[in-house]
């Protein structure tokens, strides 16, 4: 089990308004999934990954990851936590503009720690698996759509974390870019990575193993619509 | 940290202008501070070397009657002088910081001084042992000088310096000529001369009379011969040569006190011997002096602290601007004080290389004063090093609370952030 969801709920203060967004979740995931959450803009996905991405706190319910219980770890906890654990690939890449390819790759291994000719070496390895090899000193601004994202999906990887979290990985790509991130994806999974991804293409959420839905704040499992 | 470095570097360096003119309210503040420094440690030192240490470091013990010094032709003592002999030389030259000690006798003024019909009243009268050169630091120019023989026999002899050559002899050629002193006849031997040459500083009045006093000339005859033309049983004035100028109050102290245990007068008469402080006179002018640079310091200083808000003003900004990419940072697993470090870095390398640029104007500044003004400027080293580690603490404490607003941002808020 690589990480568990019980009974989450999350309840935001908007002013003395509460508004509640999540309702009792409950989600199993097993290492080597490859899981897909639909759902439709305001359905609380983005909420649901901030709590599964260790960068919320649910309001209650439990959260294990990796058999750790994540509820009142500090700030500087939850970071490495993230570090380690976790990748993180976002719809607009979230590259930071002035740096190389090869600079934002090897950012999570500053923070892990790692010396800097060791983070460039293996920031530049995974550049190479993402078939970037020659575009490793370009910056953000030289490199398509599908080259930045494979960029961030190298930074996502590059500390070898269990958990690839997705956030509409091809919300802003052209459809051979988008496939080309999918099939990135296929392979990760094949090689072990759990990878949970959440998206509204349905298209896209068909290249996971498994699909889920969530509508109005409440999971639910089962075959696509 | 060296990542912080290299992304500050980065960060100020994209930001061209941004950054100097964020770095120039530290840039004119530092300035002007390293300016001033330089410009009163450089007319501090030229006074203290050129007016009171006159390049040769000696300090004037003399006999003074209720805080005035005694003057032989006005005054008569109530007693018999104490003998100042050879032991009590050796025992003043014996204290710390002396190098050489003189005896010598001199009037304030000798009205009675001619060359043929000519006077040379603004003269003053030496008589001298044979330490006097050394000490005062004078030597001969022309001629000869006293030879021990001279000195101890107490013939009428005389050396004349070059001012008194100037004023006295007309262009003629002093040596073997006849001086008039007090209807005694002494034959001039030599001409002396300073070994080193200054130019003081005159900035006031009291200034200008220790200039004019020292630019008087002089006649120097041997002390055994001064009761030929003044009289006998003089009190001696005791010349010191001080190791340095600063040396030369604690060493007139030491002396005045040796000396006073020498006199037998009759109590409450008043008369004692006395240092010429004029150490302490001089640090009077060069408190003055500093105290008008302080308030320039002073504004100096409001300079930086406008710099420093600069700083901070635009750290707010680049907090602001950045917002997502320390949203991203956190999200992968920066920790508060990583991002704190990076900002507080940048912040730090901007005042610092703002207070270098800073020093470099100030020293070139200081430079065109020393020019322009004719003011002399001495860079001072431990005020560089302050200025670099005050400009480097305004990064910090003005870069504080950027970093800090920064470090505490929500990843979630960040990332979202437009």
């Amino acid at each position: 089990m690589l990480l568990e969801l019980e009974n989450i709920n999350k309840t935001y203060m908007n002013g003395k308004l509460e508004v509640p967004v999540l309702f009792d979740i409950n989600l199993q995931v097993e290492k080597g999934e490859y899981l897909a959450i639909m759902g439709p803009s305001g359905s609380g996905k983005s909420t649901l990954m901030n709590i599964i991405g260790c960068l919320d706190v649910p309001t209650s319910g439990n959260y294990y990851l990796e058999g750790t219980k994540i509820a009142g770890k500090s700030d500087d906890e939850l970071c490495r936590i993230r570090n380690k654990t976790i990748g993180f690939v976002f719809q607009n890449f979230n590259l930071m503009p002035r740096e190389s390819a090869l600079e934002n790759v090897a950012l999570p291994l500053l923070y892990a720690g790692v010396p800097r000719k060791e983070r460039l070496e293996r920031a530049a390895e995974a550049l190479e698996k993402m078939g970037l090899g020659d575009r490793m000193n370009h910056n953000p601004t030289q490199l398509s759509g599908g080259q930045k994202q494979r960029v961030a999906i190298a930074r996502a990887m590059v500390g070898n974390p269990a958990l690839l979290l997705a956030d509409e990985p091809t919300g802003a790509l052209d459809s051979a870019s988008g496939r080309q991130v999918m099939e990135i994806f296929d392979r990760l999974n094949a090689e072990g990575v759990t990878i949970i991804m959440i998206t509204h293409e349905k298209e896209i959420a068909a290249c996971a193993k498994k699909q889920m839905f969530i509508r109005d704040g409440r999971l639910s499992g089962g075959e696509m619509e | 940290m060296g990542e912080n470095i290299r992304l500050s570097v980065k960060g100020i360096l994209s930001h061209k202008l941004r950054s100097f003119l964020t770095m120039l309210g530290i840039i004119v503040g530092i300035a002007a501070i390293i300016a001033v420094v330089s410009t009163i440690k450089g007319t501090n030192e030229q006074i203290k070397n050129n007016l009171i240490g006159d390049g040769t470091n000696t300090v004037t013990v003399t006999l003074n009657n209720n805080g005035y010094p005694m003057d032989l032709q006005y005054e008569t003592l109530p007693g018999a002088m104490p003998a100042l002999d050879e032991s009590v030389r050796q025992e003043l030259a014996a204290v710390p910081k002396v190098e050489n000690v003189s005896f010598i006798h001199t009037r304030e003024y000798c009205d009675s001084l001619f060359y043929r019909n000519n006077s040379l009243s603004g003269c003053r009268v030496y008589g001298i042992d044979g330490h006097y050169f050394e000490t005062a630091g004078l030597q001969i120019m022309a001629g000869s000088g006293f030879s021990e023989k001279d000195l101890a026999e107490g013939r009428n002899i005389a050396i004349v310096d070059e001012t008194a050559v100037n004023s006295g002899f007309a262009g003629e050629n002093p040596v073997g000529k006849t001086l008039d002193i007090q209807g005694e006849p002494f034959t001039v031997v030599g001409v002396c001369g300073k070994k080193s040459q200054f130019e003081p500083v005159i900035e006031t009045e009291q200034d200008y009379y220790m200039y004019m006093d020292m630019r008087s000339g002089s006649v120097y005859i041997p002390s055994a011969s001064w009761p030929v033309a003044f009289q006998y049983d003089e009190p001696y004035t005791v010349v010191i040569k001080a190791a340095s100028t600063d040396d030369m109050t604690t060493v007139g102290r030491k002396a005045e006190s040796i000396l006073n245990g020498y006199l037998t007068f009759p109590a409450g008469t008043g008369i004692q011997y006395k240092s010429n402080d004029l150490a302490e006179a001089a640090s009077q002018i060069q408190q003055l002096s500093a105290s008008t640079n302080t308030l320039l310091i002073g504004i100096a200083c409001i300079s930086l602290l406008v710099g420093g808000i600069g700083v901070m003003n635009i750290m707010l900004v680049s907090v602001t601007e950045r917002t997502r990419e320390i949203g991203l940072k956190k999200a992968l697993g920066a920790k508060k004080r990583q991002i704190r470090g990076q900002f507080l870095t940048e912040a730090v390398i901007l005042s610092g290389l703002g207070g270098v640029i800073g020093i470099v104007v100030g020293i070139v500044l200081a430079k065109v004063v020393s020019v322009v003004a004719l003011i002399p400027v001495a860079i001072s080293t431990p005020a560089i090093i302050i200025a670099v580690l005050f400009s480097m603490a305004i990064g910090i404490i003005f870069g504080l609370a950027p970093s800090i607003q920064a470090s505490n941002l929500n990843p979630i808020d960040a990332l979202r952030y437009e």
